[in-house]
């Protein structure tokens, strides 16, 4: 799976550069996601620009994902392509999870209340 | 010269346009294992064959509603077996798609399809669900939505409207 983390401006910004999350990787993807946030970051920006295709498997493990990080970090998304923010707004899961449209507009967010 | 067009077609259209005489391919059909790996194949391969006939967004709302069926006959029908076969028809006609899958696996349990009501039982956001939401994206976004069991043997079908291209082109 290409997953990749890097710490920008204090959060942890993580790029999952696959073209599907999926029911076929999302086991995997909750794994990698586990391994790359232990390195310490308050926030933890997951990139999804690269993502053209989220089912219910692929968004549950994003959910995971989410609660293995609370409740002292939050986790936020940004990149969102049309299918994939559909899924978020079909399910109302983009009421309980910051989006951002791209990762500029999440970090220059994090600017703002630094 | 990129294709032949038709010398009565608008200068340009909103998507590509399939020649009404040419055979273009209208019905598709696959079996495959139930496997999470097949299904993706699978997905890709009917996404494919029916690209040219619709917009980019019913694409994507038809490989979504593909994929909550066939990863449910995968995880609950075969029971992450990786055993068992999946056949998906799908034919284009002039409204749309109509789109069939059998399977051996599990019988549907009932719930599943019932359109009524069902509201209440959507998984709530705040309680940071990570899963149940597969039928209600299907009931969303198909329509027509059928199930009948015979002999062992799984058929669910449904149909999805697409925009008429046919008449949008003669208008």
């Amino acid at each position: 799976m290409n997953l990749t983390a890097e710490a920008l401006e204090g959060a942890l910004v993580v790029h999952l550069a696959e073209a599907r999350l999926d029911a076929a990787i999302a086991i995997r993807f909750k794994e990698r996601m586990r391994d790359v946030t232990v390195q310490p970051a308050a926030r933890v920006l997951l990139d999804l620009s690269k993502v053209e295709f989220l089912d219910s498997s692929g968004l549950g493990a994003v959910v995971a994902v989410m609660k293995s990080l609370a409740p002292n970090r939050q986790l936020e998304l940004c990149g969102l392509t049309p299918n994939v923010a559909k899924v978020f707004r079909l399910t109302r899961m983009d009421s309980v999870l910051p989006i951002h449209a791209n990762l500029e507009a999440a970090l220059g967010e994090g600017r703002k209340y630094a | 010269m990129r294709e032949r067009v038709r010398p009565k077609s608008p200068p340009s259209t909103p998507r590509p346009t399939p020649h009404p005489q040419q055979a273009e391919v209208r019905v598709f059909n696959l079996s495959f294992a139930a496997t999470p790996i097949a299904v993706r194949d699978a997905l890709r391969a009917a996404v494919a064959r029916f690209i040219r006939l619709m917009t980019e967004e019913e694409a994507g709302t038809l490989e979504l509603i593909l994929a909550e069926i066939l990863n449910n006959i995968v995880e609950h029908g075969y029971g992450d077996s990786g055993k068992g076969t999946i056949s998906l028809s799908i034919a284009r006609d002039g409204k749309g798609l109509t789109c069939s899958v059998s399977d051996d696996g599990a019988a549907l349990p009932p719930a599943c399809l019932d359109l009524e009501d069902r509201d209440p039982e959507r998984p709530d956001p705040t309680s940071l669900p990570e899963g149940g939401f597969g039928w209600f994206l299907i009931r969303d976004l198909a329509t027509d939505l059928g199930y009948h069991r015979e002999q062992g043997r799984n058929l669910l079908a449904f149909r999805m409207p697409l925009d008429p291209i046919e008449i949008r082109r003669a208008g």
